[in-house]
Formats: C-alpha cells, sequence, structure tokens
C-alpha cells in the first residue's frame, strides 16, 4: 500500500471500522474504572472523521491527519478527545507537507503524537494511561525501522505489538491519572481503555499497511 | 478601558453559568463567558464552544480561561494553542469558584492577564492569615459594620475593588485573624458579620486616601 493521502485516509477508515467493533468492548473497559464513555464517545467521533473525509479530499497525509485531529478535538467529549487530537495535530505537524509517508516520517509522527499526548495530559509512562502504550510502540518503531529490510509494514506491526503489551502492562498499575486515579488501588486488575483503544488503533494501521 | 475576559470552561452548563453569575455580580463590567456542557446536551466538554466563548470575552486585553476538572483543562488549553495569538488567553491553574471570583474582581480592577491569573491562582492558597506587620501602620481606622451582611462576598469585593488602584498596602484585622485588603477571599475569610468592628492599617503614599475610602464604603453601608 502506498502511504500517500488515500493510502492513509485507507488507514483511518480501517481504525474507524475497529473502533465500532470495539465500541462495546472499550465501554465496558472504561466502566470499571471510569464513566463507561470511552467507547461510544471514541466510536462518535470517528464516525464523524469518516463523514470528513468522504466530503473532503485532503491532499497529503499531514492534511488527513489534521482532519483527524479537528474532528475528534470537536466531537469527541471527555479526555479522549483533546488527547487524540494533540496526537493527531502534532503528528501531522511532524509530516509537514510530504506527498506519501516514509520510515523517518513515520517514526517522527509517532514520536510527535506521544510527545503531544504526554503534554496535553501531563502523564508519564506508569500512569496507567495511553502513554503507557503509545511510549513503548514508539521505542518499537524506533527499533524496527533501524533493521535490514524495514518497510512501514514492519515498523508499523512492531509498534503494535509494543502498544498490546503495554496495554496489558496497566492491568497492574495503579492509575494516577485521570478519573481512573480516584480508585486508586481498586482500578488495579483493569487494563487502562486509553491504552486499549490506543492499541487498537495502531494495530488497525498495521493491518491496512500490510 | 477594556478588561481581560474570563471563560469558565466546565463539564457542566448549569455550573459554569452559576460561576459566572457568581463572578458578575462582583465584577459587573467584566465579560464572563460560560462554556459548559455539550452542544446537544448533557456533561462534558464543548472544544468549539470554548474557541467561541474565548473570542467573545476578548475585548482587547485578552482573555484568563478557568476549568473544572482534568479535560475541562485539556480543552481549555488545547483551545488556547489554537488561537491566532496563542498569547492572547491564558489558562489559569486554580479552583474554578474562588478562582473566578478573584479572577473577576481583579479584571475589574484593570489588572493585566497575568495579574489576573495570579489572582486566580492566589485563590487556591490558604488564606493569609499572618502576623501583624512589624513596622507601625501610618493609619489606622476602626471601622464598624452596619450592613446587614457584613463583609459577605458582594461587600468584600467593593472593598477589594475600591482599594484595588490606590498606592497603598492595607491590612484587615478582626479578632486574631489578619488580611490584604485586596484579597475578596481573605476578606471573606475573617467572615466579619453586621456590628463586627474591622480594624484597618494602611501603608505607603496613598495610605490616608485608602483609608478614607474603606471609611466611605462602610458608612455607606456598602450601598445596600
Amino acid at each position: 500500500m502506498a502511504c500517500d493521502a488515500n493510502g492513509t485516509a485507507g488507514a483511518i477508515r480501517a481504525a474507524a471500522a475497529v473502533v465500532t467493533e470495539h465500541r462495546t468492548e472499550l465501554i465496558d473497559l472504561d466502566r470499571a474504572i471510569g464513566d463507561a464513555d470511552h467507547g461510544e464517545n471514541l466510536n462518535r467521533g470517528f464516525t464523524a472523521v469518516v463523514s470528513a473525509l468522504a466530503s473532503a479530499t485532503p491532499e497529503t497525509p499531514g492534511a488527513v491527519l489534521k482532519t483527524v485531529a479537528t474532528t475528534l478535538i470537536s466531537k469527541v467529549g471527555g479526555a479522549a478527545g483533546p488527547l487524540y487530537g494533540t496526537a493527531f495535530l502534532r503528528a501531522a505537524t511532524a509530516l509537514g507537507d510530504r506527498s506519501e509517508v516514509d520510515l523517518e516520517g513515520l517514526v517522527a509522527a509517532l514520536r510527535a503524537g506521544l510527545e503531544g499526548v504526554k503534554a496535553r495530559g501531563k502523564a508519564e509512562v506508569g500512569d496507567a494511561t495511553m502513554v503507557d502504550a503509545l511510549a513503548p510502540a514508539l521505542e518499537a518503531a524506533e527499533d524496527a525501522a533501524k533493521q535490514e529490510g524495514a518497510d512501514i509494514s514492519t515498523v508499523l506491526i512492531a509498534a503494535a505489538d509494543a502498544a498490546d503489551r503495554g496495554c496489558e502492562s496497566t492491568v497492574d498499575l495503579v492509575p494516577r491519572k485521570g478519573r481512573a486515579s480516584y480508585l486508586g488501588e481498586r482500578a488495579v486488575g483493569h487494563a487502562d481503555p486509553g491504552a486499549r483503544s490506543t492499541a487498537l488503533l495502531l494495530r488497525a494501521f498495521a493491518e491496512a499497511a500490510r | 478601558m477594556s478588561r481581560v475576559g474570563l471563560v469558565l470552561v466546565s463539564h457542566s452548563a448549569k455550573l459554569a453559568e452559576g460561576v459566572a453569575e457568581l463572578a458578575a455580580e462582583m465584577a459587573p463590567e467584566v465579560t464572563v463567558v460560560p462554556a459548559g456542557g455539550l452542544a446537544e446536551g448533557g456533561l462534558g466538554t464543548d472544544y468549539d464552544a470554548v474557541v467561541a466563548a474565548v473570542q467573545r470575552a476578548d475585548s482587547g486585553s485578552g482573555v484568563v480561561l478557568l476549568y473544572d476538572l482534568g479535560s475541562a483543562q485539556m480543552t481549555a488549553e488545547l483551545a488556547t494553542e489554537s488561537l491566532a495569538d496563542p498569547n492572547a488567553a491564558v489558562v489559569a491553574d486554580a479552583p474554578l469558584v474562588e478562582g473566578a471570583i478573584a479572577a473577576a474582581v481583579a479584571a475589574q480592577g484593570g489588572a493585566d492577564r497575568t495579574a489576573v491569573v495570579y489572582a486566580a491562582a492566589s485563590a487556591g492558597a490558604a488564606p493569609d492569615l499572618a502576623e501583624a506587620a512589624e513596622s507601625p501602620a501610618e493609619e489606622t481606622a476602626e471601622l464598624t459594620l452596619r450592613n446587614d451582611v457584613g463583609l459577605h462576598a458582594r461587600p468584600a469585593a467593593l472593598l477589594a475593588r475600591t482599594l484595588a488602584d490606590v498606592d497603598a498596602e492595607v491590612r484587615v484585622r478582626l479578632g486574631d485573624s489578619e488580611v490584604d485588603a485586596r484579597s475578596v477571599l481573605g476578606l471573606m475569610s475573617l467572615g466579619a458579620r453586621q456590628g463586627d468592628t474591622l480594624r484597618l492599617d494602611a501603608r505607603g503614599a496613598q495610605a490616608a486616601e485608602a483609608i478614607r475610602r474603606a471609611k466611605e464604603l462602610v458608612e455607606t453601608n456598602f450601598g445596600e
């Protein structure tokens, strides 16, 4: 798959489908430690993203991600809107006006997305948030990109695998950010819904790039 | 005079409107714009509404945003960053109710953006119950409150505002507590009621003027 604007929009549509498919799972995860709205909010946001991309066709991968960002910011209530909005916006800025995403661009976009989420949410690894999936994903992507014969697909698969492990690691953590932090120790035993949705999105991107 | 505007970002429309009403009561000439709840109703923060509120609140001197909980802070910060001039708006890290009132009173007194943020942020600190200063006061007065509500919110705000542009430091004492007369929350923390006698100590170039203004307010029962 070419990682031009069309390819990027395709990956976003694939991600939107995955969010819809896992809507109930995300709601259930969030019910355990939050207000049960993560799946619903994210699904509403990505549904709006798909319509936005259908009505206007951005010319570059960066422009696609910018549309994703502004739509998510406006349509997703709760913390996920500003967090994912910031991640996609920073990733779009990192890609600039290049017409195709290359390996260097992909890693730069992931790095900018992670930095954006950390800055917006003031979270670090170990707080049981999206950062616990995204930070190891970036690290794995950086390593994979250095390997012989690396391409977009292998780098995204490495990132998605690491995000899955990162998400699993949140099960044993005491949340320190967001509503889940109010539960303290009682939240232990549950995966963070934000880490799970991050892992799902990265997996969808990896599948789309196959 | 153009004043700093305020935007109150809350998960609840009612909460934002209620705090805006309270702040406007004490600072009638400050634009306080509530931005609470989702566009379609319900609890949550609406980015587009916050951006629109910031534009409405800005009359040229910029805007200070206050928020209630986690994602409201993120939405406020994101809205600020997306402005054509990100420096036009500042997100204050302050308790929503106390911070909004302190910020509104500071803005009413003509404070700039930085001073308004500072007023909001200081509202989160414990009331200043410092011991009396060492140097003797230049002007002092004992004022007995005759108005019905004592040094309640509105009178406290009036007193702080009246003294805002006077070049003098004024301390107000009731019993063992002493506070800065420019701090609305400090004044309110005294809990002064009808019949209580406040002692005012003023220092600085306009100490006499400060006392004169305070006296006038108390004698006219704060316009009640």
